[in-house]
């Protein structure tokens, strides 16, 4: 049998406080799709992260066809043909999507930057992905998930020979996601080696040749995907069976309306004339193609983002102009779809992060001042209901796992009386069991009477933990599904448009 | 089962106390360990450095940069930071003074009336330069660092403008007794005022729910503004309350030069930021302790202090001080990559 491509001999990463991997032994073929699959915090990223150069190992080390490497950089590793797209970005948000997928390898002619060839280049490379980006928009003016398209174009960029990619689906829907299996089938098909990370089981079942699961920094076992399926993956990864992921809808007698909008615009088109109207004790969906406006009507409604023309009404009344401190103060709150954008604050503990937006209220304030064991004891609590890892409120945030920053962030709506919740893409890089508990209690806020709105590109989310879904087209409303109508054929064929019916 | 005891062998407990040095440099950055080698240089360049008298003298010369540093750390957990605080000390100092002189001249026996309207002025005359500045910050988004440089040129222009580049003389005595050369059970009165403000902004950042909204918005400032924080108010706050604290330390410069001067204060905003980063003090914002900048700015104190006794040229001490602030930079820079190598 030849030498996989690559693989990693009893490799050991220590962080302070943690051992994320501990003698890790992985080995990727050449063609093959190889998928890293584990809770939230099990060590993935971390694995890739040594893979792909931008980190060393404590001990052990790392062959690529054969012979050690020394991965030094992410530069070096590229050069090798190594080439990864990270769960958290590496775009320079101030430069053009050309110049990022640029960035390091500028095309020069003598000493001066050769804007034509490259500009020629992007663009084949963008259309090739059947990306629909401009490439000379600037990069923090795009949403996350078009980022994350132009990320994935940049690893396409250089001479693969490896590919890794940490949850690059999490914020597209399945049409972007479909492009992006095409690719891979391309690739494969050369030869390369593709290390995929997801928590999604329907990729898996799409794409894996072969699955390792890890749990808590230890490799537990390599299976073929033919021999993988849902219960015996969760198992593997969490060591234990795990009921259903999705919880029973609770049965909906819907209170007063909360919310109505009605014909709401914004001036730059995203949004064109949206009504809708969200009542209390129901699970209200939004979905869409990335850029249909989805996420934007309740930024809009909560005061994230200014509109121009139409009316919001909240619990009857008309709010002119609606302001986040405003709406928070009354029973709205609304969670982020990018955690590290707009979520979250890196370098504060978890603690800080929690209880950011109840600073007003009990048991976090005691009268004019701040209530320290209030909030400690709060955290706690939190951190053990959110079943966060490691359970440590008072790490920073940055030294905690993707999908244990996302608790954190969810953790919010748990610190004060809410009303109407509207949580953008919440179970982004959220493992099974996690997703299972997040399910769960958004099934119970609903249950005790608040409003619950969830905007999401996963479409399973939306089918089966929504009475009522409302699906997006460039900035229109195309249609609104409820009960048995809310299927998937249903849904998916209002993402795109619809002739004269 | 019995752990096996290794014998302390000379090897072990060398690597240990390694270990120890390091993970006291990951939790407390380079502070105590400048610290303690500016101590020991100095006492063996001068026998008069360590000296009871002379800690005492530090701490009341490092009054002043601590409560400019202290309103400076705001500014700098908000994201932004304040050139302007030099022409703040120095803008106070003379309105004050010139409002103390002509009051007092006015009316030679309401001393403590023309005191507290001097101080008064000064302080409101040191704030409306901060006022303007966060209007600029929080309003129309000017960045931190053009708005402060040009208040810097504002306010010093003014305070020449004022006083014709002279000193402004005249004070009542009683001022700079009580202000300037003050005792209180011993300890000097700047000491005290010191200690009440130090105390007072303790309790405002840690236990007020404004003080952990400074952090947030410089966490991050959209976080903040989605978790229904009033991101602009705080921004204002900042800046306002850092050059009342500048203004304040104006007042007590004044008060021990016994004039108001303009050209006091110069090199406020390089000192107050040195010691804000030398303390650990992020520029990008969201992290500091506030006991870490009073022990920054002290430490710059002492090294000053120290320097004089040991007599180097006020030229080089220019030098030192430059050299100090980048070595912290950096040593922060390597602070970071060993939190990663370290296990704890
Ligand atoms: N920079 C860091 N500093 C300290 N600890 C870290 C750091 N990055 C990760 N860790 C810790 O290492 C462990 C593994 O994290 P890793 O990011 O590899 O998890 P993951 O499997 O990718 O999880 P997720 O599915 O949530 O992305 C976690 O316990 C995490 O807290
Ligand atoms: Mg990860």
């Amino acid at each position: 049998m030849p030498a996989p491509l690559l693989a990693t001999r009893a490799i050991t990463k220590d962080y302070p406080g943690v051992r994320a991997l501990d003698r890790v032994d992985f080995d990727l073929r050449e063609g093959e799709v190889h998928v890293l699959f584990g809770e939230n915090g099990a060590g993935k990223s971390t694995l890739i992260s040594m893979l792909s150069g931008a980190n060393r190992p404590t001990s052990g080390h790392i062959e690529f066809k054969g012979t050690v490497a020394e991965l030094n950089s992410v530069h070096h590793a590229r050069e090798l043909g190594i080439s990864a797209v990270f769960q958290e970005f590496s775009l320079v948000p101030q430069l053009t999507v050309e110049q990022n997928l640029f960035l390091g390898a500028e095309h020069r002619g003598g000493l001066f930057l050769k804007a034509s060839g490259m500009r020629r280049e992007a663009k084949q490379l963008l259309d090739d992905l059947d990306f629909h980006i401009d490439p000379k928009a600037q990069v923090y003016r795009l949403s996350r998930a078009e980022q994350q398209m132009v990320e994935i174009a940049k690893a396409f960029r250089s001479e693969l020979s490896v590919l890794i990619l940490d949850e690059p689906t999490a914020s597209l829907t399945d049409h972007e996601a479909d492009q992006l299996f095409r690719l891979i089938e391309d690739l494969t098909g050369r030869g390369v080696g593709i290390i995929y990370i997801t928590h999604r089981i329907a990729e898996i079942e799409r794409i894996a040749d072969r699955i390792t699961v890890l749990r808590d920094g230890r490799y537990v076992t390599t299976i073929e995907a033919s021999d993988a399926d849902e219960d015996r993956l969760v198992e593997l990864m969490t060591g234990r069976e795990v009921g259903a992921i999705f919880p029973s809808l609770p049965t909906m007698d819907p209170g007063e309306e909360i919310l109505r909008l009605e014909d709401l615009w914004t001036q730059d088109e995203t949004l064109c004339g949206v009504n809708m109207s969200i009542r209390r004790g129901e699970i209200v969906g939004c979905a869409g193609l990335v850029g249909s406006g989805k996420s934007e009507a309740l930024q809009a409604a909560f005061g994230a983002l200014p509109f121009s023309s139409g009316t919001v009404i909240y619990k009857g009344e008309r709010v002119a102009q609606p302001k986040p401190g405003r709406s928070i103060r009354s029973g709205f709150m609304y969670l982020p779809a990018d955690r590290h954008d707009a979520g979250l604050m890196l370098e504060r503990p978890a603690r800080e992060n929690f209880s950011v937006a109840a600073l007003d209220l009990p048991p976090f304030r005691n009268g004019l001042f701040l209530s320290g064991r209030g909030e400690r004891q709060r955290a706690a609590e939190l951190a053990t209901a959110l079943n966060l890892s490691p359970n440590q409120p008072e790490r920073t945030l940055d030294h905690f796992s993707g999908g244990n920053q996302q608790k954190v962030m969810l953790g919010r709506s748990l610190t004060r009386p809410v009303d109407l919740a509207v949580f953008d893409e919440p179970t982004v890089g959220v493992d099974m069991g996690t997703r299972q508990a997040i399910y769960a209690f958004i099934a119970n806020l609903a249950q005790k009477g608040a409003a619950v709105v969830i905007v999401s590109s996963d479409l399973p989310e939306i089918l089966h933990l929504t009475h009522r879904a409302y699906i997006f087209y460039r900035g229109r409303i195309q249609a609104e599904l409820a009960g048995s109508d809310l299927t998937e054929e249903a849904a998916l064929a209002n993402f795109f448009e619809q002739d004269a019916a | 089962m019995a752990s096996v005891e290794q014998s302390p062998g000379g090897a072990s407990r060398k690597a240990g106390i390694q270990t120890w040095l390091k993970r006291i440099f990951v939790r407390l950055g380079i502070l105590p360990f400048l610290i303690v080698i500016a101590v020991i240089v100095f006492t063996a360049m001068s026998d008069n450095f360590l000296t009871g008298r002379n800690l005492m003298n530090i701490l009341r010369q490092s009054v002043y940069l601590t409560i400019v540093s202290l309103g400076q750390m705001l500014t700098l957990l908000t994201g932004g930071f304040d050139l302007s605080v030099g022409t703040i000390v120095a803008l106070s100092s003379v309105v004050g003074a010139v409002v103390m002189a002509s009051v007092y001249s006015a009316m030679p026996d309401a001393v403590y009336l023309a005191i507290a309207l001097g101080f008064f002025a000064g302080v409101l005359a040191g704030s409306l330069i901060g006022v303007v500045n966060a209007a600029g910050v929080a309003f129309f988004n000017v960045s931190p660092f053009m708005m402060s440089l040009g208040m810097a040129s504002v306010g010093f222009g003014i305070a020449l403008y004022l006083t014709g580049g002279v000193p402004v003389y005249g004070l009542p005595i009683e001022f700079s007794d009580v202000f300037g050369f003050g005792n209180f059970l011993g300890i000097p009165s700047p000491i005290w005022i010191a200690g009440l403000i130090v105390v007072a902004l303790w309790v405002y950042l840690y236990k007020t729910p404004q003080g952990r909204h400074f952090y947030a918005v410089g966490g991050n400032i959209k976080a903040a503004k989605l978790s229904g924080i009033n991101v602009r108010g705080t921004l204002f706050q900042a800046y306002v309350l850092c050059a009342a604290l500048a203004a304040t330390a104006g007042m007590l410069l004044t008060a021990r030069l016994d004039t108001g001067d303009a050209n006091i204060g110069a090199s406020m905003p390089l000192e107050s930021i040195a010691a804000c980063v030398i303390a650990g003090v992020a520029l990008r914002g969201g992290v500091g302790r506030l006991e870490n900048v009073v022990l920054g700015a002290l430490f710059i104190g002492l090294v000053q202090n120290g320097m004089n006794l040991a007599r180097i040229e006020s030229y080089l001490q220019t030098v030192m001080l430059g050299g100090l602030l980048i070595l912290a930079v950096i040593a922060d820079q390597i602070r970071l990559r060993y939190v990663a190598s370290l296990k704890d």
